[in-house]
């Protein structure tokens, strides 16, 4: 087989193909920084509670309008910046950390979706109806992830310094602005619109492995935050392309594929990156002397 | 035909008037199983659905309500092959006393690698052994309603019967180059091999599992080099994948085929027959001339 046939092939042949490496490449560009603010604030689990957080809202959606994406999404959007904000202002305003109080607040909102689904009294799965995939990227999920993209960099370029301030030394901050607390709540706001259309559009796996690994690995290579991002982007671009060629290649499914392409990439940033890598540690290069 | 079942049950229920009372009470895992126990047990039976209409018995969990709706039965219907795999756990926490009757003893599974493909009921035949088999269990658990039981199923088998040929009249009519379809999961298998239309579809036997670029490319590529005509929906399924294959290919969304679930009274498949008979109309829309 030659390098054509196996890297440039699937995507010159078939549509779907193409579709989801767009669909990455927006991903990669608004969740990899998100995901780099997740890290240094420790927050990088609040992915995965999101995706329980917004079980009352798609439930409320599917109440209303039945099997409806569009008012699913929008129920589980509504749903996840209540319980962002929520705890986002329990966190500020009291001594609780802000992973203790997202855990209550998605808990509380889980129990209440399954709530909710059980009067109804249905069997779907509505969390496995919402949840997408990266092979199946219709208009409107390929314009959903393109807007996120767009708004997520417009947004994060407005609160980039107080976000970098706070993220290093909150302490610092408040006493030369006011920004920190809405700069905060403006990015939980981020982080929610693009978990969940990464939902709708890619599946839990995919939005929030995406957003999370790269800036892993990310953390290995820069020191600043501009060039964390950076890093991050690219590799998980990377991660997502090679993902792809990997699934067509070896039958294994898209998205795990994807995620297992980031995961190799970050166990190498662990073991030779240039910051703090392992190797580096165990054998330091000879330190410069004057 | 109708008043002559009427006939046999109003007699039955004469003969055994001291039974009138208690109704045997028996679970059924899902929505179409649960039709054709009713079917067979007519009033002498009150049968409760696990997973009801609409519903997808692949990925579903039992709650505690379940757990006590299995408490007071005496039999508990399931398909078996592999089907309900929630099953257990529930027998165990709800500690219920009710006989498992498995309905698709004596069903030949079709294999897909190690495991059985469990959607049997898509073929008449096989339906025919559920039928068979749940009125056995009912007649072991009920001894004095058996003369009800095997008066039901008699005359469910005939309506059977005119339904397998049904369908057999329908497919014969379709030429057999443009006897293929694609659906959103691998649940026609029995329905494939018992009346000859090839099915293919990108999700595997259960909806659980994640299709893999390789197969998707595969797919559009035999619908492509075999022109095949017609892709169709399911009830329970997630339909972008479907919808962009369609969009890849050129072949039409032609409606919706009902696999695992029926649907309400107000959906067009409110029972087995109904069921089948939905789906024969569909295919025979889109693949005849």
């Amino acid at each position: 087989m030659s390098l054509y046939a196996a890297l440039v092939a699937p995507f010159t042949d078939f549509e779907f193909m193409r579709r989801a490496l767009a669909a990455i490449i927006a991903l990669s560009l608004g969740g990899a920084p998100i995901g780099v603010f997740l890290m240094l604030r420790r927050m990088s689990l609040v992915g995965d509670a999101m995706a329980h957080a917004i079980l009352p809202g798609a439930a409320i959606g599917f109440l209303l309008y039945g099997l409806n994406l569009l008012a699913m999404i929008l129920g589980g959007l509504i749903a996840g910046f209540l319980v962002a904000l929520l705890a986002g202002v329990v966190a500020r305003s009291t001594g609780l950390k802000e992973d203790a109080s997202l855990a209550t607040f998605y808990l509380a909102s889980l129990a209440l979706g399954v709530t909710i689904v059980s009067v109804k009294g249905t069997n779907i799965d509505l969390l496995h109806v919402l949840f997408g995939n990266i092979l199946a990227m219709d208009d409107q999920a390929l314009l959903v992830v393109a807007f996120n993209a767009t708004i997520t960099m417009l947004v994060l370029a407005v609160i980039y310094r107080p976000l970098v301030i706070e993220s290093v030394d909150p302490l610092f901050l408040r006493t030369v602005s006011r920004a920190g607390t809405p700069a905060h709540l403006a990015f939980l706001a981020l982080v929610v619109i693009n978990l969940v259309s990464g939902f709708q559009a890619l599946g839990t796996l995919l939005s929030v492995g995406l957003m999370i690994l790269p800036a892993g690995t990310a953390r290995f290579w820069s020191r600043d935050v501009t060039g964390m991002i950076s890093v991050a982007v690219l590799a998980a671009m990377f991660s997502g392309y090679a993902g792809l060629v990997l699934s067509f290649q070896t039958r294994i499914p898209s998205g795990p594929a994807i995620i297992l392409v980031a995961a190799v990439l970050y166990v190498a940033s662990v073991l030779f990156g240039s910051v703090g890598g392992l190797v580096r540690q165990l054998f330091p290069g000879r330190h410069l002397e004057a | 035909m109708r008043r002559l079942w009427f006939i046999a049950c109003i007699v039955a229920l004469v003969a055994a008037p001291l039974h009138a009372q208690d109704r045997l009470d028996v679970v059924a895992s899902f929505s179409i199983l649960a039709d054709l126990v009713k079917n067979v047990g007519g009033d002498r039976g009150n049968v409760t659905t696990l997973v009801g209409p609409n519903g997808d018995v692949h990925v579903y969990t039992p709650a505690p309500s379940d757990a006590r709706k299995n408490a007071g039965a005496r039999i508990l219907f399931v398909n078996g092959l592999g089907l309900e795999g929630w099953l257990p756990r529930l027998v165990q926490s709800a500690g219920n006393k009710a006989t498992i009757v498995t309905v698709s003893n004596g069903v030949a599974p079709l294999k897909h690698g190690s495991d059985a493909d469990p959607h049997a009921w898509q073929s008449i035949p096989n339906v025919e052994i559920y039928v068979a088999n749940i009125r056995d269990a009912l007649i072991a658990a009920d001894p004095a309603d058996a003369a009800v039981f095997r008066a039901n199923a008699a005359h469910y088998l005939t309506e059977l019967d005119s339904l397998d040929a049904e369908v057999r009249a329908a497919i014969a009519k379709i030429p057999p180059e443009r006897r293929k379809v694609i659906t959103t999961h691998n649940a026609f298998g029995y329905f494939a091999a018992a009346y000859g239309v090839e099915f293919l579809a990108p999700v595997g036997v259960s909806t659980e599992t994640e299709p893999s670029a390789r197969n998707i490319a595969a797919l559009i590529q035999q619908i492509k080099a075999d022109k095949i005509p017609a892709v169709f929906l399911e009830n329970l399924s997630d339909d972008r994948l479907i919808a962009r294959i369609a969009a890849e290919t050129g072949a039409k969304a032609r409606g919706i085929l009902y696999s695992d679930a029926l649907t309400d009274e107000k959906g067009p498949a409110p029972t087995y027959i109904d069921l089948i008979r939905h789906n024969i109309k569909a295919l025979t829309s889109a693949l005849g001339n």
